[in-house]
């Protein structure tokens, strides 16, 4: 019983992980009906940009924040400069090919995945690189019987408050309702006085922050980044998306934490070397039995 | 006096296909005035047009003074034109509350305001108050339609578009909306009514005009529009004819 709690919590983790990137490509893919092959690679972004300021800024962040001010340190950092990155990659690779359709849009999508990658490989080199140990907290809590670490509990509360945030945002706002309403029908939408650049802004903002925070966390539970992670993550958000149905947001988050459970109990269960396996027979079962995903659309539509 | 909106040589092109030639239409302060004509004569487009959702060829859109051409479709809202697209086009994911809400997304700040909208809206509509927390997707197309035309409402306009809004409803509902829409005239909104329906919207409008193939080909008061003989013949009496052509 302890070891599947543990377990359960484990997934639950890198579901958090998987949850947080798939918002990305679900926020875009709604309003823009693309799908932004480039996030995974915000995201490995995101977690160079934190690794940098803890190697780089090490003494300065600890003396003047302590070690949980560096950590935020990071993540902000890392989350802002990588939500301008986003809307400037919306600038330059989506926006001058949105009227041509959307093939090139994909296309120009994988165009900014390789660019990135490759950029990310030049500045910090095709090595793997190691996050500063000493940043990272190695307490262990006991909850019960139950023995998970401080910085899983941590990561699992950042996670929920940033999905319950966003959660509220987007279903019980008016800017929230403008931003559906945008996801469904781009014309009406502005037929209503929403400017839709500004909705694009907000998902081209909001999605890579979201995404550049999650490679920060994920650098530090893992202890270790490499340039080419963004491949193997944004494809298992990716599918999250799918499973939860792609274009809904709280559908993202459930699917991204199922995803981790379901990946994390085969892993312990079956067997770790079949994990990315179970990820992918997943994707294929929804694609062919519930292509709409868990939470897709439901509402027919009267003529 | 000045006329309130004042479209003047407008022409729009969808490509190689001309959709509107040399259209001139204006709006006195408080009319209801109609534009009929066939499937395809142009008659969305030219609500488009003034919506900023169609680009604007040649020619200009003047509302109250101030120029319109270049203006984007969420400001023009915001300057008091407000369009109730053809087909209703609700937001079918979101409540019938959400879709009002959006429908007074320019002034969303003003909460008082936005409440006074709704009980208004709910006044002409009752059914919307009861179907309130309903999806907007869930409802009948007549239920739709009033909610299309009581979101289009919610931010206040000087002037109403309404593309249609009797299409496809059953004849007690056409008439219902009719009425409804003399109604919204009579508290102080200019309406520019597009129609098929030409004997109804010739029965509430004071002026109308009839586009064939984007050209305007006749227009004046109603009561001469029904009297031409031209008309008579393509809009009003060849009823059944037109069922057989247009099976919408």
């Amino acid at each position: 019983m302890q070891v599947i709690l543990e377990q359960l919590i484990n997934g639950l983790t890198i579901g958090s992980f998987y949850a947080l990137i798939a918002l990305g490509y679900s926020m875009v893919y709604g309003v823009l009906k693309l799908i932004n092959f480039a996030h995974g690679d915000l995201f490995t972004f995101g977690s160079y940009l934190g690794y940098t300021v803890l190697v780089f800024g090490a003494a300065f962040l600890t003396a003047h924040f302590g070690l949980w001010g560096a950590f935020v340190v990071a993540t902000g950092v890392a989350a802002l400069s990588i939500a301008c990155v986003g809307v400037v990659m919306e600038r330059i690779a989506y926006r001058p090919v949105y009227r041509a359709g959307r093939l090139p849009a994909v296309v120009s999508a994988l165009g900014a995945s390789i660019f990135l990658q490759n950029a990310i490989m030049v500045i910090w080199g095709p090595r793997f690189q190691a996050y500063p140990s000493e940043f990272i907290p190695d307490a262990k809590v006991m909850l019960g019987d139950i023995r998970i670490s401080l910085l899983q509990v941590i990561i699992l509360a950042m996670s929920f408050l940033l999905m319950g945030l966003l959660y509220f945002i987007v279903q019980k706002t008016t800017f929230g309702a403008a931003i559906r309403a945008t996801a469904h029908d781009r014309k009406t939408a502005s037929l209503m006085g929403i400017n839709i650049n500004k909705v694009i802004f907000f998902v081209f903002t909001l999605g890579p922050a979201l995404g550049a925070l999650t490679g920060v966390m994920v650098g530090m539970y893992y202890r270790q980044i490499s340039f080419t992670m963004g491949w193997n993550y944004g494809l298992k958000a990716f599918t999250a998306s799918v499973l939860g149905g792609i274009g809904n947001i709280p559908g993202a988050m459930v699917g991204g934490l199922i995803l981790g459970v379901l990946e994390m109990l085969g892993a312990a269960y079956i067997s770790a070397a079949w994990k990315d396996v179970f990820v992918f027979v997943i994707l294929i079962l929804v694609l062919i039995f519930r292509p709409t995903g868990i939470l897709g659309e439901k509402t027919a539509e009267k003529v | 006096m000045a006329p309130l909106l004042d479209i003047d040589g407008l022409c729009v092109s969808y490509g190689a296909i001309q959709a509107l030639a040399d259209v001139s239409v204006h709006l006195d302060q408080g009319e209801i005035v109609t534009v009929l004509g066939a499937n395809g004569a142009g008659k969305s487009t030219l609500l488009q047009a003034v919506s900023g959702l169609v680009p604007i060829g040649k020619g200009s859109v003047v509302f109250g003074g101030e120029a319109m051409n270049r203006v984007p479709p969420y400001d023009i809202v915001r300057r008091g034109i407000s369009l109730s697209p053809e087909g209703r086009r609700v937001f079918p994911t979101l409540t019938v509350e959400e879709n009002l809400n959006l429908g007074a997304y320019t002034r969303r700040e003003k909460k008082a305001q936005v409440r006074g909208a709704k009980e208004r809206v709910f006044l002409l509509f009752p059914i919307l108050k009861e179907r309130c927390r309903q999806l907007a997707g869930t409802l009948s197309g007549g239920e739709q339609q009033m909610l299309a035309i009581g979101r289009a409402l919610m931010s206040a306009p000087k002037v109403l578009l309404l593309d249609e809004p009797s299409l496809g409803l059953a004849p007690i509902l056409v008439k219902q909306i009719f009425d409804i829409v003399s109604e919204i005239n009579g508290q102080g909104t200019t309406i520019l009514l597009v129609e098929q329906n030409a004997q109804k919207a010739l029965r509430i409008a004071s002026r109308g005009y009839v586009l064939e193939n984007g050209r305007i080909v006749a227009s004046g008061p109603c009561s001469e529009l029904k009297a031409d003989r031209k008309i008579q013949e393509a809009y009003l009496g060849g009823s059944a004819l037109k069922a057989r052509t247009n099976p919408s």
